[in-house]
C-alpha cells in the first residue's frame, strides 16, 4: 500500500461524505469503515508487514481513519440538524389561532360589594349577622318603635304574606333592621343584667323588599346595616365609622362625609348620610355637591328597651345604606333594574373575576 | 310641604338669602326637595281678553276666538268649552314653550282658521291638575301684563319633605320658628284678638266619642257673602299649587298651611238639624267626600253627623253635602282636636290622603284651638262679612304639662358634641322650650304644645320574658325625653362640629368577620364563577304558576299584595327565577351560558334555606380544537361536586342517589348524599314539562347545592400523608353488570376490596351493544394499586385482582367480561 493510494482514498471519500444524504452516508461508512470497508481492510493488511513498515503505514492509515470518522460525524451532525429542522417545520401549528376556550365567568357586583364591606368592617371588629327575609311584624316594625298606626309604615310599602288564622301577617322585611332586633334579643337573653357584657358590633348585608317598582325602585333590593351597642358609644363614633367605611369603600381618602338631621322611628337623633360628589361628572369626592347615600342615628331608647336592654347603661348607633346605590356610584352603573335582569352581557360587563381579591391589603 | 318665600317671610323677620335659608333647612332636618320659580318658565305667558268666541266653522269641538293680548288683535283656535266672549285668560304667543308638555307653539291653521297662540289651562302651565278648561281670570286682570308676575308666581317656591315626627313643621309658621331657632331671623308674634261673638252658635256640638275627639270648638258666622277669594289669598294658595275654590274654603286651606291648623266649614243651611254629633261610624255612614269619592265610615272611625247621618270623616275629609259654596250665607267653622292614632288608623284604612289627615296624624298643637278659631273667624268676617256667634265647645282643653331634663354632660357622652351648656339652653329656648329649672349639671324645660314628638308618653312593645325587661322600660322612660332634647340641640347647633372617632377592634388582628358558613358561601360563588357560570341576583318572588312547575307554590308563601301578578309567590327554589332569566337571555339571542345564584329558597313553613343553584343551557363553547358538545346532566353533577369538594366535603364518602324532585328528568338526575339522609346537592336535566313551559332547550341542566346542609369541616390537623417509594401499578377490568347497577357501586366495591392497596378506581368505558347481552352493560375500570411497604410479587398482584373481582361480583352481581 502506497501513500498515494491512501491519499487518493481520502480525496475520493471526503467530498463524497460531504455531499452524502443520510442513506449515502451510511453506505459510505460501511464501505470505508465497515467490516470489509476499505480502511478496515487496510488496517487488517498491516499484519503482514515488517515492524518498521507496519509502524509507519499504521500511523498513516489511522490518520486516514480519523479523518474519515470525523468527516462522517460532521456530516451526520449536519444531516441530523437539517432533519430535525424539517421535522419541526412539518410540526408547525397555527399559534395565532385561539386556544381551547377558557370558561371562567364572573361574580355579581352586589356580591362583590358585600365582600368589600366585609373586608372594610373586619378591622373595626364587626361580625356579619344575618336574618330571614320573611319576618314577623314585631321584628320588622313594632320592636323598631314603629307601631301599627305610625305614618312611617305607610312610607315603607310593605309586602305581606297571607296571615295565619288570628295572627298578624308575616312581612317581607322592608329593611335589614330586624336583624338588629334579633341580635339585641339574643344578646339580652345571654347577658341580661350581667356586668361586663361584651359590646355588639354587627353589619348586616341582605335582601330587602318594598312594593315599589320603577326606574329607580326595585321590589327587591339590598341593604347593609350596621349596629354598635356598648357603654360609652356616642355619635362621634358613628361619624368615625361612616367616615372610615365610606372612604375605604370609594377609595377616596379625603371623601367628605356629612350627617344631616332627619327622622327614623328607630333612631334618635336620626341623620341622613351624605357624601361629597360632583353632580356634573359623577365623580365621588369631587365637586361641591352632596349626595344622600344612607341613614343613621343613635339607637332609640325604646328600641333598646323593647329588646330588654337598659338605655341608661347601654347606648349605640345604627346605620344603613342601599348596596345597589353604593355599587352604582362606585362603578358608574346607571340602571338599577339591570342588577336583577340577569342579562349575561351586563353580568360579564360589570361582574368581577372570582380571582380578584376583595381585601384591604391587596386593595379594593 | 311647599311654601313661597313671601309666605315664609310673613312669619320670619330675616335678611337671610334664599341660599342661606335652603342650607339651613337641610341642616336642621327639613330636607329641601326642590326650589322653583314658576315665573321663569311662564315668562311669555300674558293676560289677555277674549274679544269674541264663536263656534269654529269646521269643527264641532273647537272655538274660534279673537283675542286681545295687549297688541294687535289675534286669532286663536281653542278646544276649551269655557272659552267665551269677554273672558280674561292666560295667553301663550307663538314661540312660547308649554311647561307641562315642552311643546313649542307655532303660528298655524287649524281646520282653515288661523291660530296665533294658545289659551292655557292650569295643567298646561304646570300649576295644577285642573284641565277642565282654560284658566278664568278675574274681570279686572290687566290685559297684556305678565301673568306670572300678576299672579304672584314670580318668587321662589320651596318644597321640603317633612318627616313623620314633625307635625309642627307642616305649617309655614312652624318652619319659620325652626329657622329662627337656627339663627336665621326672628319669629313674628301670633296673637289674634279674641272674638267674643254674639249669641249662641246656631250649630252645637254633641260629643259621643271623646276618646277620638277630646276637644272640639266651633262657631257660626251668619250673614256671610261667599265668593272668590281676594287676590292676596288666591296668590298665596296658587303659589304652593293649591286651587282656590271659594273664600270660605280657601280660608280653611290657608290656615291648614299657615298655622298647621286644619279647619272645616259647614254650610249651616245644609245641616239637617241644629246639632253636629261626633260619634263612631255606623252601618250606612256613607257620603260623598269633598274629593268626589264615596266615603264609608266604620265603627273605629270618628264621624261628624247631622240629623240625616254622617257628613264628615273627622280629621280626614268633609262631605260634599254640607260643604260651602257661592250660595252659603251662614257658615259653621269646625276647629277640633282629634286623637292622632285614630286618625292615622282611619287614614290607613280608607286610603284617603288629605292635608288635614297629614297634620292630625302627626299631632297638632292642642293648645292652639281657640286662637286658630278666632284667627279664622276674623278672616272670614274680613273677607265675607257677617257676624260671629259664641263658641260651641265639647270636651275640654287637654292638659299639657310635658317636661324634659337634659344633663349637660350627655351632650358629649351621648352626642359626641362639645356644645356649651348655655348654647344648648339658648337653642331650646328659641324653639319655645321654657326653662323650668337649671343648675350647672342639668336643665329642665317645659315642652311647647306644638312639639308632640318631644317627651312623648312611653310606648314600648317589649319582647316578653326578658331578664332585664323591667329595668329597660324604666330606663327608656328616663332617657327618651333627654335624647329628644339632645336631638333638638344637635340639629340646630350643627352636626358638622361633632368630631369623628374611629372604632377599632379589641386587638390589632381582628377575628374573622365571616362565619364559616358565610365564607363557604363566598367560596362556592368563586368556584362556580371559575367553572364558567355567571352569578345572578334574581327576585325572591315569582309567578305562582311557574313556582308550581318547580314543585310547590303553597298558600303560605303567597304574597297578599304582590306588586305584579307574576311576582306573587315566594320561590321554592332559585331555579324558578334562574330558569326565567335563562329564557330571557335565550330570547335575546344568547346561547351557551351558565347562570347561578347563591340565594334563598323558601319553604311552606316560612323557613328559608341558602342554596347555590345553577343552570346551564347550550353546550361547551365552539372551538377548532375541541368539538363543542351540548351540556348534559353530568356537567351539572360536575359543578355540584366541584363546589362540595372545594367546601371540604370528604368526597369519597359522598354517594349518588338516582332521581330527584319532579322538576328534574327522572332518568337524568340525582342527589349527592352524605350518609343515608343528608342531601348535599341535586343535579340533573330539567324535566321536559319545565323546559317546554319556559321555552328552554330540552337539555337545560341544573343543580342545587344546599349550603346549610353541608357540615362544617372539622378543624383538625391532617395526618401525615403516605408517600410510598414504590411504583404504583394499574390494572384494568371489564365487568358485565345489570344495566340497573350504577357505576358508583362497581367503583366503590373495587376500591373497598383492598383499602390499603387500592388508591383509585376510575371508570373509563361503558359499552352496550354487540357482544354484551341484552339488559347488561360493560363497565371498564382502571384500578391503581399503591404498595406501601414493599413491591408486590406477581402472586400478590394476582391475589388482589382476584379479590377485586370477587368483591365487585358480590356487591353488584357483576361478572368479569371474558
Amino acid at each position: 500500500m502506497q501513500s498515494d493510494d491512501l491519499k487518493s482514498l481520502v480525496e475520493a471519500a471526503l467530498p463524497a461524505i460531504a455531499a452524502a444524504d443520510a442513506g449515502a452516508l451510511e453506505e459510505l461508512r460501511v464501505s470505508l469503515l465497515g467490516k470489509n470497508g476499505n480502511v478496515t481492510l487496510l488496517l487488517k493488511s498491516l499484519g503482514g508487514m515488517d515492524p518498521d513498515a507496519r509502524k509507519q503505514a499504521g500511523a498513516e492509515i489511522n490518520l486516514v481513519k480519523t479523518q474519515i470518522t470525523d468527516a462522517l460525524l460532521a456530516r451526520k451532525t449536519v444531516l441530523d440538524a437539517a432533519s430535525l429542522d424539517a421535522k419541526l417545520a412539518a410540526e408547525r401549528i397555527d399559534v395565532t389561532a385561539p386556544p381551547r376556550p377558557d370558561s371562567t365567568d364572573a361574580i355579581h357586583p352586589i356580591s362583590r360589594t358585600m365582600e368589600e364591606l366585609a373586608a372594610i368592617f373586619a378591622p373595626m371588629g364587626f361580625a356579619i349577622a344575618e336574618g330571614p327575609d320573611i319576618e314577623t311584624d314585631w321584628n320588622n316594625f313594632s320592636a323598631l318603635n314603629i307601631p301599627a298606626h305610625h305614618p312611617a309604615r305607610a312610607m315603607m310599602d310593605t309586602f305581606y304574606l297571607q296571615a295565619p288564622e288570628g295572627q298578624r301577617p308575616p312581612v317581607l322585611r322592608t329593611h335589614t333592621s330586624p336583624v338588629q332586633i334579633r341580635t339585641m334579643l339574643d344578646w339580652a337573653k345571654a347577658h341580661g343584667l350581667a356586668e361586663n357584657a361584651p359590646p355588639i358590633r354587627i353589619v348586616v348585608p341582605g335582601r330587602t323588599f318594598r312594593a315599589d317598582h320603577d326606574a329607580t325602585h326595585s321590589p327587591m333590593f339590598h341593604q347593609c346595616e350596621g349596629l354598635v351597642i356598648g357603654e360609652g358609644i356616642h355619635l362621634g363614633h358613628l361619624k368615625g365609622v361612616l367616615n372610615d367605611m365610606l372612604r375605604a369603600y370609594f377609595g377616596v381618602p379625603e371623601l367628605p362625609v356629612r350627617l344631616r338631621a332627619s327622622y327614623f322611628p328607630f333612631t334618635e337623633p336620626s341623620m341622613e348620610v351624605d357624601i361629597g360628589w360632583s353632580r356634573k361628572t359623577g365623580e365621588i369626592g369631587g365637586g361641591t355637591d352632596w349626595l344622600e347615600i344612607g341613614g343613621s342615628g343613635m339607637v332609640h331608647p325604646n328600641v333598646l328597651a323593647n329588646c330588654g336592654i337598659d338605655p341608661r347603661r347601654f347606648q349605640g348607633f345604627a346605620f344603613g345604606m342601599g348596596l345597589e346605590r353604593i355599587t352604582m356610584l362606585k362603578h358608574g352603573i346607571n340602571d338599577l333594574r339591570l342588577f336583577y335582569e340577569s342579562d349575561v352581557r351586563w353580568l360579564r360587563h360589570y361582574g368581577v373575576s372570582p380571582l380578584s381579591p376583595a381585601s384591604l391589603h391587596e386593595g379594593l | 310641604m311647599k311654601f313661597s318665600l313671601s309666605w315664609l317671610k310673613s312669619w320670619l323677620q330675616t335678611d337671610a338669602s334664599l341660599d342661606q335659608i335652603l342650607a339651613t333647612l337641610n341642616k336642621i332636618g327639613l330636607e329641601v326637595e326642590g326650589v322653583e320659580n314658576k315665573a321663569e318658565a311662564l315668562k311669555p305667558f300674558v293676560i289677555a281678553e277674549v274679544i269674541e268666541a264663536v263656534q269654529h266653522p269646521n269643527a264641532d269641538r273647537l272655538r274660534a276666538c279673537r283675542v286681545n293680548a295687549g297688541g294687535a288683535e289675534l286669532s286663536v283656535v281653542c278646544g276649551a268649552p269655557n272659552a267665551r266672549t269677554g273672558l280674561k285668560v292666560v295667553f301663550a304667543p307663538a314661540g312660547a314653550v308649554v311647561p307641562a308638555s315642552g311643546m313649542v307653539l307655532k303660528v298655524g291653521e287649524i281646520r282653515g282658521v288661523k291660530s296665533e297662540g294658545m289659551l292655557t289651562s292650569f295643567r298646561e302651565l304646570g300649576l295644577g291638575e285642573e284641565h277642565d278648561g282654560i284658566i278664568e281670570l278675574p274681570a279686572d286682570a290687566p290685559v297684556g301684563e305678565n301673568y306670572a308676575q300678576w299672579a304672584g308666581l314670580d318668587e321662589p317656591v320651596v318644597e321640603i319633605s317633612i318627616t313623620p315626627n314633625r307635625g309642627d313643621a307642616l305649617s309655614i309658621r312652624g318652619i319659620a320658628r325652626d329657622l329662627a331657632a337656627a339663627g336665621l331671623g326672628t319669629l313674628k308674634e301670633f296673637s289674634p284678638a279674641p272674638i267674643k261673638g254674639e249669641g249662641a252658635s246656631a250649630i252645637q256640638w254633641a260629643n259621643e266619642f271623646p276618646e277620638a275627639a277630646p276637644w272640639v270648638l266651633g262657631r257660626t258666622i251668619s250673614g256671610v257673602k261667599n265668593g272668590p277669594s281676594p287676590d292676596w289669598l288666591v296668590k298665596r294658595l296658587e303659589s304652593i299649587g293649591l286651587r282656590p275654590i271659594n273664600a270660605l274654603v280657601d280660608i280653611t286651606n290657608f290656615f291648614t298651611y299657615d298655622l298647621g291648623r286644619p279647619l272645616h266649614v259647614f254650610d249651616v243651611k245644609k245641616i239637617n238639624g241644629r246639632v253636629l254629633t261626633l260619634r263612631r261610624g255606623q252601618e250606612g255612614d256613607t257620603f260623598p267626600g269633598l274629593a268626589g269619592k264615596e266615603v264609608t265610615a266604620g265603627a273605629e272611625d270618628c264621624v261628624i253627623a247631622d240629623g240625616s247621618g254622617a257628613q264628615s270623616l273627622a280629621g280626614i275629609t268633609g262631605g260634599e253635602g254640607t260643604g260651602c259654596d257661592e250660595g252659603t250665607t251662614e257658615v259653621f267653622i269646625e276647629c277640633a282636636l282629634f286623637d292622632h292614632v285614630r286618625i292615622a288608623r282611619t287614614g290607613q284604612r280608607t286610603g284617603i290622603f288629605s292635608d288635614a289627615r297629614a297634620r292630625f296624624e302627626r299631632g297638632i298643637d292642642s293648645q292652639l284651638l281657640p286662637a286658630g278659631l278666632d284667627a279664622a273667624s276674623a278672616m272670614v268676617m274680613a273677607i265675607c262679612g257677617g257676624s260671629a256667634s259664641e263658641i260651641s265647645e265639647a270636651g275640654a282643653r287637654p292638659a299639657w304639662t310635658r317636661q324634659a331634663s337634659l344633663r349637660f354632660e350627655r351632650l358629649r357622652s351621648f352626642g359626641g358634641s362639645g356644645i356649651a351648656a348655655a348654647d344648648a339652653v339658648a337653642s331650646l329656648q328659641r324653639l319655645g322650650f321654657g326653662v323650668v329649672a337649671q343648675d350647672a349639671q342639668r336643665v329642665t324645660v317645659a315642652v311647647p304644645s306644638w312639639r308632640n314628638d318631644v317627651a312623648q308618653p312611653p310606648s314600648l312593645d317589649q319582647a316578653p320574658g326578658l331578664p332585664g325587661g323591667t329595668e329597660a322600660a324604666l330606663g327608656a322612660a328616663e332617657i327618651e325625653p333627654e335624647v329628644d332634647l339632645i336631638e333638638e340641640v344637635l340639629r340646630l347647633q350643627g352636626l358638622d362640629a361633632i368630631a369623628p372617632v374611629s372604632l377599632r377592634a379589641d386587638t390589632l388582628l381582628p377575628a374573622p368577620i365571616l362565619t364559616p358558613k358565610q365564607s363557604r358561601t363566598y367560596l362556592a360563588r368563586r368556584v362556580l364563577a371559575m367553572r364558567g357560570l355567571l352569578e345572578c341576583v334574581t327576585f325572591s318572588f315569582a309567578d305562582a304558576a311557574i313556582c308550581a312547575l318547580f314543585g310547590d307554590a303553597p298558600e303560605s308563601l303567597r304574597l297578599a299584595n304582590p306588586i305584579a301578578a307574576d311576582l306573587n309567590q315566594m320561590r321554592p327554589t332559585a331555579l324558578v327565577t334562574l330558569a326565567q332569566a335563562a329564557a330571557r337571555n335565550l330570547a335575546r339571542g344568547q346561547a351557551d351560558f351558565g347562570l347561578f345564584e347563591t340565594g334563598p329558597s323558601y319553604a311552606a313553613d316560612l323557613s328559608q334555606a341558602l342554596v347555590a343553584a345553577g343552570l346551564r343551557v347550550g353546550g361547551t363553547p365552539l372551538s377548532a380544537l375541541t368539538p363543542a358538545r351540548p351540556f348534559d346532566a353530568m356537567d351539572a353533577k360536575a359543578d355540584a361536586m366541584a363546589v362540595l369538594a372545594a367546601l371540604g366535603v370528604p368526597m369519597e364518602a359522598v354517594t349518588t342517589q338516582p332521581g330527584g324532585p319532579s322538576y328534574y328528568h327522572p332518568g337524568q338526575s340525582g342527589a349527592l348524599m352524605q350518609g343515608p339522609k343528608t342531601v348535599l346537592a341535586r343535579f340533573g336535566t330539567l324535566h321536559p314539562t319545565v323546559t317546554k313551559a319556559l321555552d328552554l332547550p330540552a337539555n337545560a341542566i341544573a343543580f342545587e347545592i344546599f349550603l346549610d346542609a353541608i357540615p362544617e369541616p372539622k378543624r383538625r390537623k391532617k395526618s401525615a400523608p403516605s408517600l410510598p417509594a414504590f411504583q404504583p401499578l394499574r390494572r384494568d377490568f371489564a365487568f358485565l353488570v345489570d344495566e340497573s347497577v350504577g357505576a358508583e357501586a362497581v367503583l366503590r366495591a373495587a376500591k373497598g376490596a383492598e383499602r390499603n392497596l387500592v388508591t383509585h378506581a376510575v371508570l373509563f368505558d361503558r359499552y352496550q351493544g354487540k357482544g354484551v347481552p341484552e339488559g347488561k352493560i360493560s363497565l371498564a375500570i382502571a384500578v391503581t394499586l399503591q404498595p406501601a411497604e414493599k413491591s408486590l410479587t406477581d402472586a400478590e398482584i394476582e391475589a388482589v385482582c382476584a379479590k377485586i373481582v370477587a368483591d365487585v361480583a358480590k356487591k353488584t352481581g357483576a361478572t368479569l367480561r371474558g
